[in-house]
């Protein structure tokens, strides 16, 4: 889907494809894409994983507490 | 009350993208890695400050962004572009464009200045309006505008792409596989 408007990005920007030459069309939006799309795809690190739970445990401790 | 299950909740969900714009940040997984966490424990210290219902992707990139240039400049600039393990770790190579080539993207992405990288990250695979991008990295839209443009121009002079689809059977792949996007 092309979106022509330019300037009124105000609502509903999220998902939008930019058209600025980073677009579709562009070599260098596609190949930005698809180096970013490669760590994106990447499943996330247990570390993550684990300092969420931390982070969620300590907080329910405190509130226990408090 | 606080809302704490729902705050994790999205934080797990931007967390992959958040990664990869550490990633296009810092240019190193590790680095990255340790950015990504410093950031998670500062927006779980913060999320008093947050509120529910509004962007909180741009909150968490606003962060990581402000935390990334704090780190520089404590460490004071610490210039490594190779992170020669970035194509091992990629779960999914990347089939319409050679590893090398991506390989070249991400040095060339390196090469840029961190305000014109930022900027065509955002802009470019984030996801983000001009408005949300400029507001992140706390500048003005037409700023982020230009900024926009001149990483575009520079990276197509580090890559050696004059235009659209001028260089041979790569570039018209390229075409091809980038509707599908």
């Amino acid at each position: 889907m092309k979106d022509k408007t330019k300037m009124n990005e105000m609502s509903v920007p999220r998902m939008r494809r930019t058209d600025d030459g980073l677009g579709a069309n562009s070599d260098i939006g596609a190949k930005l894409r698809a180096f970013y799309g490669a760590v994106q795809d990447q499943p996330i690190p247990d570390k993550f994983l684990d300092l969420l739970e931390k982070l969620d445990q300590v907080e329910e401790a405190s509130k226990r507490k408090g | 009350m606080q809302e704490t299950p729902s705050f994790k909740r999205e934080l797990l969900a931007t967390l992959p993208s958040l990664r990869a714009f550490a990633v296009s940040l810092s240019g190193r997984h590790d680095k990255a890695d340790d950015l990504v966490q410093d950031t998670m424990m500062k927006a779980w210290a913060k999320q008093d400050s947050f509120q529910m219902g509004t962007n909180m992707k741009a909150w968490l990139f606003t962060i990581l962004r402000n935390e990334f240039y704090s780190q520089m400049r404590k460490r004071g600039r610490e210039v490594q572009d190779t992170d020669g393990a970035f194509t091992e770790r990629m779960s999914v190579h990347p089939s319409q464009y050679g590893v090398l080539d991506m390989e070249d993207f991400k040095k060339a992405l390196d090469r840029l200045p961190p305000d014109q990288r930022e900027a065509v990250v955002l802009i470019g695979a984030s996801g983000f309006s001009y408005e949300e991008a400029a507001e992140i990295c706390n500048c003005a839209v037409g700023t982020m505008k230009s900024r926009v443009s001149r990483a575009r121009t520079r990276l197509q002079d580090l890559l050696g792409i004059a235009g659209e689809a001028d260089y041979g059977p790569d570039a018209v792949s390229a075409q091809v596989t980038s509707q599908s996007f």
